[in-house]
Parts: structure tokens; sequence; C-alpha cells
């Protein structure tokens, strides 16, 4: 059985009928932690709200915890944890109110199920008889997963968890969710982020509603069908539009303070551009090959 | 059971922690009460009065005294010649002078009749007529006191009695609309603003994700509000028995069961608003704007009903408050028991059912 299945899930909103969810498929096993990586406006949260029975689908079906979303919404309620992309936790409660208003609104108390929750909540305890509102960004976060968990859910929502937070929270939130999933809990956590990506078992590469591929991370990275090199000259904006036009270039773009490369592979070679950028003037050019990310499979995906 | 509990006190964490609201909450009432019973009252009060009196007998020194201990009078001077009394009129000084007879005291135990002259400055007209009434009211307490036998000159005496309120005070009016009005803003704006406060914070998103049947998630935020409203109830019946010296005629336990009454009405009927906004700005204003005008117009307690054209006397028995209004005067001042009020009871069950019905039947279970 599926933790979470979407089989041609679509959403569409107003009155110009704007797809937002365009017959989005995918499947989450229990105990695995997936991905659903894009921008901001892919989607995300619309796939979010339908999963968790707070929208209605447009067309499709989807099943959580193997119940239907739309017919078993009731019982789903029960079973999955949900921590929505806003913080939406009571600002003038304090940490420890929030988290008990929660378990007793899922019929259970803090001690109950607080071996799910301790690590997490050690941090926090420091501030327990702080309001969650005068909270740090990160701290936040995780009080709000603390909230999600507290009544065991057999599926956690987490829905752009780490937005907002700094990197080193960030790193901290990533190391729990991989706890969490050891505990046995299925996860389905979107992210803006790509270099989240490569924390999950497995991910969906999402944009303007459609899924562009399903794959593990690193055969994602594996799938990546061109050479990839890294390019660093000085005034890299002009480098970069050079590249673009010449001949041996298929696509660069801007990566950092590189310029990332796919030559056109059977024409050119690393050398046939160096030298033609350097015959156009460009200096301190550096080139060398590099091993995709997510984000180049992303950005390839896209073209 | 438990789950509602939780709620409740979490509500009440809300309101207790938000020191401006709680402010509002419990100071426009008493600040109201204050404003309707010292500042905006349509009685005339401390007058100040000349006294030319010709009789100085026992009988015209204690009608003098009668007015002076009634509180509406001062008097300000006492002269000697009509010519005195013209001078102080012009002056401003006084709003009425009183002249009494040479043999006033004897006149009265002699022949049982005797006559006063009154005279006004009627540049106000409505405050000269108050103020003659007055003086009448007096006068004749002062006669049926004294001389039992003794007649006013005049043919006819219209014998006047004014039910329920003899001094003719503004609080027997005002204190009923007060507490409609009240009652009104804080249970329909507060409950369909931190209804919808939740929906604008997003927490309404993880509440619906949950076990919690969704519409104990508003019962639940309505049933704090019940409560601060008859704390509210509680204040203004304090203050008026005991500043305005009003006494409640019915029954106390009536009154508080007409007030739960009328709250679970303006608690349905902020519920309902809050079903159908999704910004707290728009449930203040639909509240402010749909209740309290309403409230204030139809409920009789400012503009008589009477008087309105006939569509706008069918509107108003859509209102609420008009009926809790007649309620409360009813309990309060006329000492009514609940056979007379039936019809405003089954009213006011009635608007209930059919908000609640409409609230329950629009809730949304999910976002959208």
């Amino acid at each position: 059985m599926f933790a979470v299945e979407a089989k041609e899930l679509r959403k569409v909103y107003g009155k110009e009928k704007t797809v937002a969810v365009d017959a989005v498929s995918f499947s989450v096993k229990e105990g695995e932690l997936f991905g659903l990586i894009g921008p901001d406006g892919a989607g995300k949260t619309s796939i979010f709200r339908m999963l968790t029975t707070l929208l209605l689908p447009d067309g499709g079906a989807a099943s959580v915890a193997g119940l239907d979303i739309v017919k078993d919404y009731k019982e789903i309620r029960k079973r999955l944890g949900y921590m929505p992309g806003k913080f939406s936790l009571y600002a003038d409660l304090t940490v420890e109110e929030n988290l008990n208003f929660f378990a007793t609104v899922f019929g259970t108390t803090i001690e109950e199920n607080y071996h799910l929750i301790k690590d997490i909540y050690v941090q926090l305890a420091p501030f327990k008889n702080r309001r969650a509102g005068k909270l740090s960004g990160g701290m936040k976060q995780k009080l709000a997963l603390c909230c999600a968990l507290i009544h065991k859910p057999e599926v956690l929502f987490l829905d752009e968890p780490t937005t907002g937070v700094d990197p080193v929270s960030r790193k901290e939130f990533w190391e729990m969710l991989k706890r969490l999933k050891a505990q046995g809990i299925s996860i389905l956590v979107s992210t803006p982020y790509m270099d989240e990506a490569a924390l999950c078992d497995k991910i969906a590469l999402i944009q303007g509603g459609k899924i562009l591929s399903i794959d593990t991370p690193n055969a994602i990275v594996e799938d990546f069908p061109n050479k990839l090199f890294a390019l660093k000259g000085d005034s890299m904006y002009l480098l970069l539009q050079a590249a673009n036009t010449s001949n041996f270039v298929e696509h660069a773009y801007a990566f950092g303070e590189y310029a990332h490369v796919i030559l056109k592979d059977n024409i050119s070679s690393e050398d046939l551009l160096l030298d033609y950028l350097s015959q156009e003037g460009f200096g301190a050019l550096e080139m060398k090959q590099i091993v995709p990310s997510i984000e180049d499979c992303f950005i390839r995906l896209l073209r | 059971m438990k789950q509602f509990l939780s709620f409740v006190r979490k509500e009440f964490y809300h309101v207790l922690r938000d020191r401006k609201t709680l402010f509002i909450l419990f100071g426009m009432p008493v600040v109201q009460i204050l404003i309707f019973g010292f500042a905006l009252s349509n009685e005339v009060k401390n007058s100040k009065l000349l006294v030319f009196n010709q009789a100085q007998d026992e009988a015209s020194a204690k009608l003098i005294n009668e007015l002076e201990v009634s509180n509406y009078f001062e008097i300000e001077k006492v002269v000697g010649s009509y010519s005195e009394i013209h001078q102080t009129f012009k002056q401003g000084d006084i709003r009425l002078a009183l002249i009494i007879p040479a043999n006033f005291g004897s006149d009265l135990a002699h022949q049982n009749k005797a006559s006063l002259q009154l005279i006004n400055d009627a540049s106000d007209p409505n405050t000269a007529t108050t103020l003659n009434n007055y003086v009448n009211i007096i006068v004749q307490d002062f006669l049926a006191q004294n001389y039992p036998s003794a007649k006013l000159p005049f043919a006819i005496l219209p014998q006047t009695r004014m039910l329920y309120n003899p001094q003719l005070q503004g609080a027997p009016n005002f204190v009923p609309g007060v507490m409609a009005m009240i009652l009104m803003l804080i249970c329909v704006m507060m409950t369909a603003v931190s209804i919808v406060r939740e929906k604008e914070n997003g927490t309404m998103e993880v509440l619906l994700v949950s076990p919690f049947k969704p519409i104990l998630v508003i019962l639940s935020k309505a049933f704090p509000y019940l409560l601060l409203s008859l704390v509210n109830v509680t204040s203004i019946l304090l203050l008026s028995v005991y500043l305005l010296d009003l006494p409640i005629q019915g029954n106390i336990f009536m009154l508080y069961a007409v007030s739960t009454l009328f709250i679970i009405t303006c608690l349905s009927i902020g519920i309902l608003i809050s079903v159908l906004t999704n910004s707290q700005q728009v449930a203040m204003l639909i509240s402010l704007m749909g209740m309290m005008l309403p409230a204030l117009l139809f409920s009789g307690f400012m503009f008589p009903i009477e008087n309105m054209p006939l569509p706008l006397q069918v509107i108003s028995n859509i209102v609420p408050s008009k009926w809790y209004y007649i309620m409360v005067k009813g309990i309060m001042i006329k000492g009514l028991g609940i056979s007379s009020l039936l019809k405003e009871t089954a009213v006011l069950v009635f608007i209930t059912t059919v908000v609640l019905i409409i609230s329950i039947k629009k809730f949304k279970i999910r976002l959208a």
C-alpha cells in the first residue's frame, strides 16, 4: 500500500480557468521521504491542499493512507499531520499552550507521544513559556512540526517547511525529518530549494502544475544526458551572452559565480569554445567539467 | 468534551491577552451607561428658579422647600417686586419665575383654593413645557400631602399618572436600549471577527485538518463570548440599579434568561457573518453597518417605530434588538412575566433557528 497515491490530479481556479495542477500523478511508499521540488507558483500548495482534504480536486483521484481524499476525508483528517506553508499557530499562545491545544484537539496528550517530538522539543523547552509569535523563524517551524506530529500521524505533509529559515536551522530541520522517517512515518515535503532535493528518497520536479520528472535524486542526476561544464571569466554577463550566441553551445546559464554550459555534442568540444571566446577578447577563462546538480536537471527539463 | 473545554480555554487566552479588545469589551458598557445616564439626558435638572413670595407664610415656605429638594430646581434668587423679575430674565440667569400671591396660605386653608403664577423663559419651548410639568407635579404632590380637600383653580383637573416611570426619567428607556446595543455589538462583531481571524491566520487550515468537528470549532468560539456578554449584562444591571437608581421590577432570572436567548441570537448572526466572509475587515464592516445601524434605528430606543413609514416598520420586525428591547423594558421597568412576552421570545427563537441553519448549511468543511 502507498502512503500517498495521486492519479491525474487536477485543480483549476477561478473564472479564467487557471490550471494550477495539471494531471499530476505520483506515489509515496510507506516510510518514504518524498519531495515535491519546484519554484513558487508551481502548484505545490494546491497539491498539498487537495491531499490534506482541504480542497476538492477538479479531476483525477488520490488516496492517503489508502483512503480516498474525497470520500473518506474525515478518517484521513485523523491520520495525517499537516504543516501549512504559512506559520499557522496561535501567536498569542505560549509554546507549551500551543502544543497542549493541538494535542487535545487530536485527542491525545503531550506525554503520550513525547518520544516522537522529544528531539525537537528539547530545543524548544527553554522557550516553552514564550509566546509563539515571539519565536525566531526556525523555532516557529520546529514548534509547528511538533504540533503536526503530536498525534503520531501516519503521513506527514510539510508544505515548504524551510522557507524563510536560516541555513543552519534548515539543516537541523532535515535531520529531524530523517529521524522521523526512521520511526516509520511517511513524509511528503515540498520545497523551492533545490539543494534540499538531494536529502529526499525520491523527488518529483514540478513546474506550471505539471510534473517534469519523478525519480530518486541520484537517478535524476544520472539521467542528465550531456556533459556539463562550469565556465568562468572576466565580465561574466558578456561572456554568457557570447557563449549563448556562439555555434558551439546548446545552452549556457548563470549559476552562482559560474556559467553552466551544455555544449552541442556532435560538433563542438570545450577547446573549440575556449578558443572562440578568447578570440572574442575574453580573458581569465576557466572551464571544467562538473557533475550536474538537481538544479541543473531542473533547468534542462524546463527547456 | 475535553477537546471542547481545551478550545474554550484557548479562546479565553486570546481574549484575556488582547488588552485593547478586553478594555473595549468591558469598558464600553460602563462608558455608554455613564454617557447616557449623565450626559445625553433629556431630563432638565437644576433649573434656576426665581421666587417672588408675597405671602411669606408657612404654606408658601413649604411649597418652596418642596421645589428646592426636588433636584429639578435650584432657587437662584428671591425678589420683592415684579420689576426685578423681568430684569433677572433679561440677564438670562433664570429659566422660570414663581409668584406666590399675598394670601396663599389662608386662601388654601379657608377657601380650599389658591392661585400661583409661573413665568417661563420660552426661548426653548420644550424646556419651558417640561419645567411647567415638573412644577405642576410638585404642586399636586404638595396639595395631596398637605391639603387633601383642596382644589386648584381648574374647573376640570386631569388626573395624570405616569405609569412605570412617574418622574419621567430617561434611564428606564435607555438602559434596555444600551443593553441591546452592547450585546449586539459584542456578540456579533467579536464572534465574527474571531472566527475570521483564524481563517486569515491560517490556523483554520490546521483545525480543519484535525478530527475536531468543524461545527464544534464554531461553537467553542461562540461560547466564551456568551459568558463575557453575561458579565456585561451584570455590569450594566449593577450600574443601573446602584448608580442610576433604576430598580429591576420583574424577575431577575427571567431577565438573564431573556438576555441569554438574545445573546445566542446575536452569536448565531456573528457565526453566519464569519461563515460568509474571509477577512476581518469585511466581517467588521458587515457587523457594524449591517448590525449596529439597524440596532440603533429599529430597536425603538432612539426613534419610535410607530412614526416610521410602513416598509421600515415591517423591516424592523427582523431586527432582533427590537424584540429584546421590548422584553427588557417589559421585565425591568414594567415587571411583566414571561406570559406577556411569549411572542417576542418566539420571534427570537425563530430568528436564531433560521440563522443557525443557514450557517451550518453554508459552513465550509474545506478551504474553498
